[in-house]
C-alpha cells in the first residue's frame, strides 16, 4: 500500500493540481479564459433573490376546448343528420342524448383516427378523449393522455408568455423551468422585491375590445365592473379586437388631458375589423376589457381606421407601463398561481455569506488543531489532507457550476468535521498494527490495507444518504446533498491517495526509529 | 480528547441497564409526540413565515403580534430571531390569489408600527406543495432507511443488518422526541439533518460491525460478547475522536452560521451524539440477542465465495 508507481504520482498530483486551478478560478474575475470563467453559483439564499412556484390552472383551458368541441360535434352531427337532444357542456365534460339508431354511426365516426374532435396520438396508441354510453346517454371527456398533452402544451406556452414577460422587465439571469406537468419554476437572483413581477405573472391579461350593450344583442351580453370601482356596466360578448391582434404596445403621456396612457397598434386584420366597428358605432362606448374587468369605456368620437389607438384609463405611469408590457408579452394560455414563494433579501444573503464563512473557517480551524493535538505529525498530513480535501471540494464544485446555498455551507463544514475520520480510521489502525509488527513500515503498510473495508463502508452510508436527499430534496437543501456527497468522494481521494503517499514518504524515512503515535 | 481513552471498558455490563434506558427515552419521545406533536414549519404545513427587520429599537413582540393579528390571518406565532430588531412571523395563511398579499401585510405593519419594517425574507408555501414537502420528506428518510438496510445486509449478515436499523430508528425516534419536546420547528433542513444522522450513525456502527466480524473469523473459541467487548474498545478512541472533530464543526455551524442555520445544526448535533451512543449501547446488543457467532460469518463468507 506504500508504493506509487511515477504514473500513479503523476496522476494524483495532476489531479489535485487541476482542481485548484479551478478553485482559484473563482477569485479572479475573467470571462475569457476556460478555466477562469467558471465560477460557483451562489443560491439564492446567499445572494438574495425570489424563488416562484408557479401552478398552470388548466381546468378554463379545458372548458373552452370542450366549448370548441361541442361546436364542432354539433355541426358533425347535423351534417349527418343524426338525431340528438340536450348537447351541452356540464362538469368538464360533453354531454347529449342520442337516438338510437344511429350510435353505431357515430362511434365510428367518433373512433376514426382522423375525425375532428378526437385526435388520435400515434405515439401513445390512444385517443384524445373518451365517450361513455349508458341508455343512449353519451358523456365525452378528456382521457389520460388528452389532458396529459392539454396540459404539456398548456405549460410550455405559458413558459413562452412568463419568459417573455420576465424578459421584459430585464431582470438579471433568470431561471425559468418546467416542473412537471404543470407547474414553472422562476428563479430570479438579486430581485429585491418581487411584487411586481408577482403582479405581472399574476395576470392572464386577455384583452378585448367589445361594445358596451345598449340593448340585448344577438351574442349576449354580461355584466362586468371595473377594475378599481364598483361600478358595472353591461357589455356585449362580441369580441371585436382581441390582444391577440396586438403588434404593440407602450406607454406615453397625454399632454392635453395630463394624464398617462397605453398607444398600441394593430395587425392588418385587427385594424380592419376595427374601423369597420368604430366607423358603424360612432357616438356608442366601447369597452376596453383586461381579464374580465374594464379598463375603460370611452365613447367613439371618430372611426379610428390606421389600427392605431389609445388606452385611457386611470393609469400611473408604472401602471401604463406593465400593462404595455402585458400587452406586448401576450396573454397567458391559462391563469397562473404563485404556489410557493421564497424570497430573501440581498442583505440577509450577505449575512449569510459571512457567518457561513466564519463558522467554516473556525470549524476548519478547531479541527485542523485538534488533529494535530492527537497526532503530532500525522496529525499534520491530515490536516493537509482536509486542505487539500477541501480545494478539491471547491474545484469540482465549479467545473460543475455547482449551485453553493447556505445548507450546503454547512454541508462542506460538515465534511470538514467528518473528512478526517477516514485518516483517524487509518492512523488508528496503523497505532494497532505497530503493537505486533516490529517494522514501522509494514504497520503502515497493513494499517492503511486492513482499515479500508471500513473506511469504504462508512462512506458509502453517508453517501447514500446524500445521493437520496439529492434527488428527493428541493433548493437549498439540494445544495446540502451536493456539497456532502462531493465531499465524500473527495474525502476518499484525499484520505487514500494523497494521504497514504505523504504517510508512506514519513514512514520510509523513519523506517529504522521508533515512532510513537 | 484531554483525558486518556480507557481501552478496556466492560460496555457488556453496563448493556442491560443502558438498554431499558434507551427504552425509556424512545417511550417518553413517543409519548411527547403524540401528546405535544411536531411544531411544523411552513414547508410542511404551509403559511407564511417573514423574517422582519425594523428601524425602530422600541419595537417589541406584542406589538408585531397584535398589527398581525388584526389583519385576519389565522394563526399568528412571533419570536425573536438572532439578531435584536429581528424577528420571525409565522402566520398560518397564505393567499396565492392575491399577489399583493404580501405587500399589503408589510404596509399594514410598517403605519400600525410607527416605522419602516423590512422584510429580509419571505417564505410562501401554498397548501398544495406543503402537502409534497411533506411526503418528498418523508419519502426519503424511509428510503434511505431501506438503502441502508439493504446496504448492510449485502456486507454483513442479516443480524448485523437488523441491528444497524433498529439503532438508526432509535436514533432518528429520539432526536424527533427532543424537537417535540422543545417545540423547535421542523421544515425542509430538519429533514436533510435527519437523512445525514441516519448516515452518520450507520457510518459509526458500520465500523464497529466491521471489526466485530474481523474478530470473530479470528477468534473460535471468545464469546460473542467478549469479541463485541473487544471490537468497541479496539475502535473506540476512533469512535470518539471522529464524534469529537464533527461536533467541533457542527457547533461551529450552531454557534456561528446565523439563525437560519441553528435548528440543523441542533438535530445534527444531538443525532451525532444519540448516534455515538447507539452503535456501541444498541447495535453492538443485539448481535448477541440474534445470537451471532462464528459460523454466521463464516457461513456468508462461504456463500460470497
Amino acid at each position: 500500500m506504500l508504493y506509487f508507481s511515477k504514473i500513479k504520482l503523476f496522476a494524483i498530483y495532476f489531479i489535485i493540481i487541476f482542481l485548484s486551478l479551478f478553485s482559484l478560478a473563482n477569485f479572479i474575475d475573467s470571462k475569457d479564459n476556460f478555466i477562469l470563467s467558471k465560477n460557483i453559483n451562489l443560491g439564492l439564499d446567499l445572494q438574495g433573490g425570489s424563488y416562484l412556484l408557479l401552478e398552470v390552472d388548466s381546468k378554463p383551458i379545458v372548458n373552452r376546448n370542450l366549448q370548441e368541441k361541442l361546436l364542432k360535434l354539433r355541426k358533425y352531427l347535423k351534417k349527418d343528420k343524426i338525431k340528438y337532444q340536450n348537447l351541452r357542456l356540464t362538469d368538464q365534460s360533453i354531454n347529449f342524448v342520442i337516438d338510437e339508431n344511429h350510435l353505431e354511426k357515430f362511434e365510428k365516426y367518433f373512433l376514426n383516427k382522423n375525425n375532428l374532435i378526437n385526435n388520435y396520438f400515434n405515439q401513445y396508441r390512444e385517443y384524445e378523449m373518451n365517450y361513455l354510453v349508458k341508455n343512449n346517454k353519451i358523456k365525452i371527456e378528456y382521457s389520460k393522455f388528452g389532458l396529459i398533452e392539454l396540459k404539456n402544451s398548456t405549460q410550455d406556452q405559458s413558459l413562452e408568455i412568463v419568459r417573455r414577460r420576465i424578459d421584459e422587465i430585464g431582470t438579471n439571469e433568470p431561471t425559468i423551468i418546467k416542473r412537471g406537468n404543470d407547474r414553472i419554476l422562476v428563479e430570479l437572483p438579486g430581485l429585491d422585491d418581487p411584487n411586481r413581477i408577482k403582479n405581472l405573472l399574476g395576470k392572464t391579461a386577455n384583452l378585448s375590445f367589445r361594445l358596451v350593450s345598449e340593448n340585448e344583442d344577438d351574442f349576449g351580453s354580461e355584466i362586468l365592473s371595473y377594475e378599481d370601482d364598483e361600478e358595472k356596466l353591461l357589455i356585449s360578448k362580441r369580441v371585436i379586437v382581441s390582444g391577440d391582434n396586438l403588434i404593440s404596445a407602450k406607454p406615453s403621456f397625454d399632454n392635453q388631458n395630463n394624464q398617462t396612457t397605453v398607444n398600441f397598434s394593430l395587425d392588418r386584420v385587427g385594424s380592419k375589423k376595427f374601423g369597420r366597428v368604430t366607423t358603424n358605432n360612432v357616438g356608442k362606448r366601447l369597452a376596453i376589457v383586461l381579464d374580465n374587468k374594464i379598463i375603460s369605456a370611452p365613447v367613439i368620437r371618430d372611426p379610428i381606421v390606421g389600427g392605431n389607438g389609445v388606452i385611457t384609463g386611470n393609469f400611473t405611469f408604472q401602471s401604463a407601463t406593465d400593462l404595455a408590457l402585458l400587452l406586448r408579452a401576450g396573454a397567458l394560455p391559462a391563469p397562473l398561481k404563485i404556489v410557493e414563494e421564497r424570497t430573501v433579501g440581498p442583505d440577509l444573503g450577505e449575512d449569510s455569506i459571512k457567518a457561513g464563512a466564519i463558522s467554516l473557517l473556525i470549524g476548519f480551524l478547531l479541527v485542523i488543531f485538534y488533529m494535530f493535538y492527537k497526532y503530532r505529525l500525522l496529525g499534520i498530513i491530515a490536516d493537509l489532507a482536509l486542505v487539500t480535501n477541501l480545494i478539491i471540494l471547491v474545484g469540482i464544485l465549479t467545473i460543475l457550476e455547482a449551485t453553493l446555498t447556505l445548507p450546503g455551507v454547512a454541508g462542506i463544514i460538515l465534511t470538514v468535521g467528518m473528512a478526517v475520520d477516514a485518516n483517524v480510521l487509518i492512523f488508528e489502525r496503523i497505532k494497532e498494527e505497530m503493537k505486533i509488527e516490529k517494522s514501522t513500515i509494514h504497520a503502515f503498510d497493513s494499517g492503511y490495507k486492513r482499515a479500508q473495508s471500513a473506511v469504504l463502508d462508512a462512506n458509502i452510508t453517508t453517501f447514500i444518504s446524500s445521493v437520496i436527499l439529492f434527488l428527493l430534496g428541493s433548493g437549498p437543501v439540494k445544495g446540502f446533498a451536493v456539497t456532502l456527497g462531493i465531499g465524500i468522494i473527495t474525502t476518499l481521494f484525499s484520505a487514500y491517495y494523497f494521504a497514504r503517499h505523504l504517510s508512506s514518504i514519513y514512514a520510509i524515512k523513519n523506517k529504522d526509529k521508533q515512532i510513537v503515535l | 480528547m484531554i483525558f486518556k481513552i480507557p481501552k478496556d471498558i466492560k460496555f457488556s455490563y453496563l448493556y442491560k441497564r443502558i438498554n431499558i434506558l434507551s427504552f425509556i427515552l424512545i417511550f417518553l419521545s413517543i409519548i411527547i409526540l403524540s401528546i405535544k406533536g411536531l411544531n411544523l414549519g411552513v414547508d410542511f404545513k404551509g403559511g407564511t413565515l417573514i423574517e422582519i427587520r425594523t428601524e425602530n429599537i422600541n419595537t417589541n413582540i406584542g406589538e408585531i403580534r397584535q398589527s398581525l393579528l388584526k389583519m385576519d390571518l389565522g394563526d399568528v406565532s412571533v419570536k425573536k430571531f438572532g439578531k435584536e430588531k429581528d424577528y420571525l412571523a409565522k402566520i398560518e395563511f397564505t393567499d396565492i390569489d392575491d399577489t399583493n398579499f404580501i405587500e399589503n401585510i408589510k404596509e399594514k405593519l410598517s403605519s400600525d408600527l410607527g416605522t419602516v419594517v423590512n422584510f429580509r425574507r419571505v417564505e410562501n408555501v401554498g397548501p398544495k406543495v406543503s402537502n409534497e414537502l411533506l411526503n418528498a420528506g418523508l419519502l426519503a428518510i424511509s428510503l434511505s432507511l431501506a438503502a441502508m438496510l439493504f446496504y448492510i445486509w449485502i456486507r454483513f449478515e442479516w443480524q448485523f443488518s437488523l441491528a444497524a436499523i433498529i439503532a438508526i430508528i432509535h436514533d432518528v425516534i429520539i432526536t424527533i422526541g427532543i424537537f417535540s419536546l422543545l417545540s423547535y420547528e421542523v421544515n425542509l433542513s430538519i429533514v436533510a439533518a435527519v437523512l445525514t444522522i441516519v448516515g452518520y450513525s450507520m457510518n459509526d456502527t458500520v465500523v464497529i460491525f466491521d471489526r466485530i466480524r474481523e474478530n470473530l473469523r479470528k477468534y473460535s473459541k471468545i464469546s460473542i460478547t467478549e469479541i463485541s467487548e473487544i471490537s468497541i474498545n479496539e475502535t473506540l478512541s476512533r469512535t470518539l475522536i471522529t464524534s469529537v472533530t464533527t461536533l467541533l464543526a457542527l457547533f461551529s455551524i450552531y454557534f456561528l452560521g446565523g439563525a437560519i442555520l441553528k435548528g440543523f445544526s441542533f438535530a445534527m448535533i444531538i443525532g451525532v451524539i444519540i448516534g455515538t451512543f447507539s452503535s456501541i449501547f444498541v447495535a453492538t446488543p443485539i448481535l448477541y440477542y440474534t445470537k451471532v457467532n462464528q459460523k454466521t460469518v463464516l457461513k456468508d463468507d462461504a456463500e460470497n465465495n
